[in-house]
């Protein structure tokens, strides 16, 4: 279930990106992946390797930001892509889930989920039939239709955003961290859905995660991105076994967990970049 | 009945009145800060431009004549036909909704995701540049604004107060009017954002510009949208104001009264703009009243500042505005 790899169809493919923020910081520098339908690909690294950039690029959320994409190129379903404002994007069927949540505050619950069906021209029935397979998936949702998004934990809001980006019926979700700030039971749960969502729905995600432990668990396939650069992919279930991976960012070496003691005089023994 | 009391209600009802003007400016502050963020300077302005506009498509003026004559030595002015004034409205509507569209893509869409007193900032050059412009293309002579409107006393509550209290009341039918065109405005404004997708998008802009960009809403379809709203208001309660005291320049100091308008109802309440600018309205006018000659009169100059710097002490997010939601 967890090593499906690939399937044959690639759905999004990142060809070797480069992005610019305010014509001068260089954030991505040849960045390469390719997500295949039905799967969930996991974007690992750390702070400020440059997972939400890939992810906003593919999106196209970046010329809010003043990015830009200057070389490289993104298609999805083999056409270029880089060029549409987000709205095209989502009609197409991609649709991002933002790092920390960005729920509409003072909008209720069920308003903020039906911006998600904003760029739909579907009639009344087609969006509730919709509405009510989303509070399916998040019984605690429809309890709290009526509140305001603003007042919701931080679970609540992280299932709001994710049911939001449900409502425009995509076929590929780009999550962006969705375990930031979460308790690790909740953190479990909402993976759990992503995957039922993944298996039961068939949606495609593509995935950014600093929390490697769970995001290898759940995904397919992953890249680890290091200082704008991806420095290694594979099945999640070979990375989980590379013992890089379980020392970089697993926090596991050969000889075990490391001890508080030891923690001094641990250097990493190799980086990957350098 | 004491006369004093007789002529108290008298000035309250005025005030009321005269709120309700307020209101219909603050309204126009309150679509655009709920939508965008931006609190628009040049709200005052835009008002007194579609005034100036429409009244020059009704005289049949010819735009930006002095330029023109100055430049090619002519003397032309006029154009010599009268167009009606429903007609004239249609057209200045058409004119606001291009100004919207202009804003939006000269000035707006560069400052996205930019703090908000840099977008108070463009506010305040678009409010300079409008006044400017309406000059240019108009003139800046005070023009006399009549679209058929009802003016002068209304004789059935004078006569139906005098049979009550031995004196009649003196209530303006404009005003009567410009009570009746706010409520249906309110109403319709109100409907539009809670219930709409068009307005549910308007309100998710407000809340987070890049989480409604990521579910495909479009900035600036939106925005333009909202200035145009915002321009039809403007056009109303340039009609309004500039039917009762002629479209001149001032006209553009009204947008001051909007602002303790605005703090009292809070920035975000459509229903607290009006009722914002009735307590404005009544207040100064019963101040000025009951206090006016013991303080040397003028009172309603200041007086609605006194009371939104009140209200900021105790409600800073007025009485019917977003609850600042801060989750610790």
């Amino acid at each position: 279930m967890l090593d499906a790899g690939r399937t044959e169809e690639t759905l999004l493919e990142v060809n070797n990106i480069e992005v610019i923020y305010n014509h001068v910081i260089l954030v991505l520098k040849g960045v390469s992946l390719s997500v295949p339908k039905g799967g969930i690909t996991a974007l690992l690294g750390g702070n400020g390797a440059g997972k939400t950039t890939t992810l906003k690029a593919v999106s196209n959320l970046l010329k809010s930001e003043r990015g830009e994409v200057t070389k490289g190129s993104i298609t999805y379903r083999g056409a270029r892509v880089q060029d549409l404002v987000p709205s095209d994007l989502v009609k197409k069927g991609v649709i991002q889930v933002m790092e920390g949540r960005h729920c509409f505050e003072h909008l209720t619950v069920e308003e903020n989920l039906l911006t998600g069906a904003y760029t739909r021209g579907s009639s009344r029935g087609e969006i509730d039939a919709d509405l009510n397979m989303v509070y399916e998936y998040f019984p605690r949702l429809k309890e709290r239709r009526r509140s305001q998004a603003g007042y919701t934990s931080g679970g609540e809001q992280q299932m709001v955003a994710i049911g939001r980006a449900l409502m425009s019926r995509p076929e590929t979700i780009l999550l962006d961290e969705p375990s930031m700030g979460l308790a690790p039971q909740l953190v479990e749960q909402i993976f759990n859905i992503v995957k039922k969502l993944n298996e039961e729905e068939g949606y495609t995600f593509l995935l950014a995660e600093q929390n490697t432990n769970v995001a290898l668990r759940f995904a397919h396939y992953g890249y680890i991105l290091e200082s704008g650069r991806v420095v290694m992919d594979g099945p999640a279930k070979d990375l989980r076994e590379n013992p890089d991976v379980k020392e970089f960012y697993l926090g596991m070496s050969d000889e075990g967990r490391k001890s508080f003691r030891d923690v001094r005089s641990y250097r990493r023994r190799k980086r990957w970049l350098s | 009945m004491p006369e004093q009391f007789v002529w108290g209600m008298e000035v309250f009802l005025n005030g009321l009145m005269a709120g309700v003007l307020y209101a219909l400016v603050a309204l126009g502050f309150v679509l655009i800060y709920k939508a965008s963020g931006i609190f628009n300077y040049a709200q005052g302005v835009m008002a007194l431009f579609a005034a100036l506009t429409l009244v020059g498509i009704m005289e049949g003026q010819v735009p930006f004549s002095h330029l023109i004559n100055a430049v090619l030595g002519t003397e032309i002015h006029h154009f010599g036909w009268h167009v009606p004034a429903v007609l004239a409205i249609l057209f200045t509507m058409a004119v606001m909704v291009l100004l919207a569209w202009a804003v939006n893509q000269f000035v707006f869409r560069h400052l996205v995701n930019q703090e908000p007193i840099i977008l108070f900032m463009a506010t305040i050059g678009l409010a300079y540049f409008l006044e400017g412009f309406g000059d240019m293309m108009w003139g800046s002579d005070i023009k006399n604004l009549d679209v058929g409107l009802p003016q002068g006393i209304n004789t059935s509550i004078d006569e139906f107060t005098y049979q009550i209290f031995d004196y009649g009341f003196f209530i303006d039918n404009l005003d009567l009017f410009a009570t009746a065109i706010a409520a249906a405005l309110v109403f319709s404004l109100v409907v539009f954002a809670q219930y709409s997708k068009q307005g549910r998008a308007m309100r998710a802009v407000a809340d987070d510009h890049q989480a409604a960009l990521s579910v495909g809403i479009s900035l600036n379809f939106i925005w333009v949208m909202v200035w145009s709203l915002a321009g039809f208001v403007a056009l109303v309660a340039g009609i309004m104001w500039g039917t009762k005291s002629g479209v001149q320049f001032s006209l553009s100091l009204i947008a001051l009264k909007a602002l303790p308008v605005l703090m009292l109802g809070g920035f975000t309440s459509i229903p607290g703009a009006i009722v914002g600018g009735l307590i404005i309205g009544v207040g100064e006018k019963l101040f000025e009243f009951s206090f006016g000659q013991m303080l040397g009169g003028a009172t309603e100059n200041w007086f609605a500042y006194v009371l939104a710097l009140i209200f900021l002490v105790f409600r800073p997010q007025g009485l019917f505005g977003e609850k600042i939601i801060e989750r610790v």
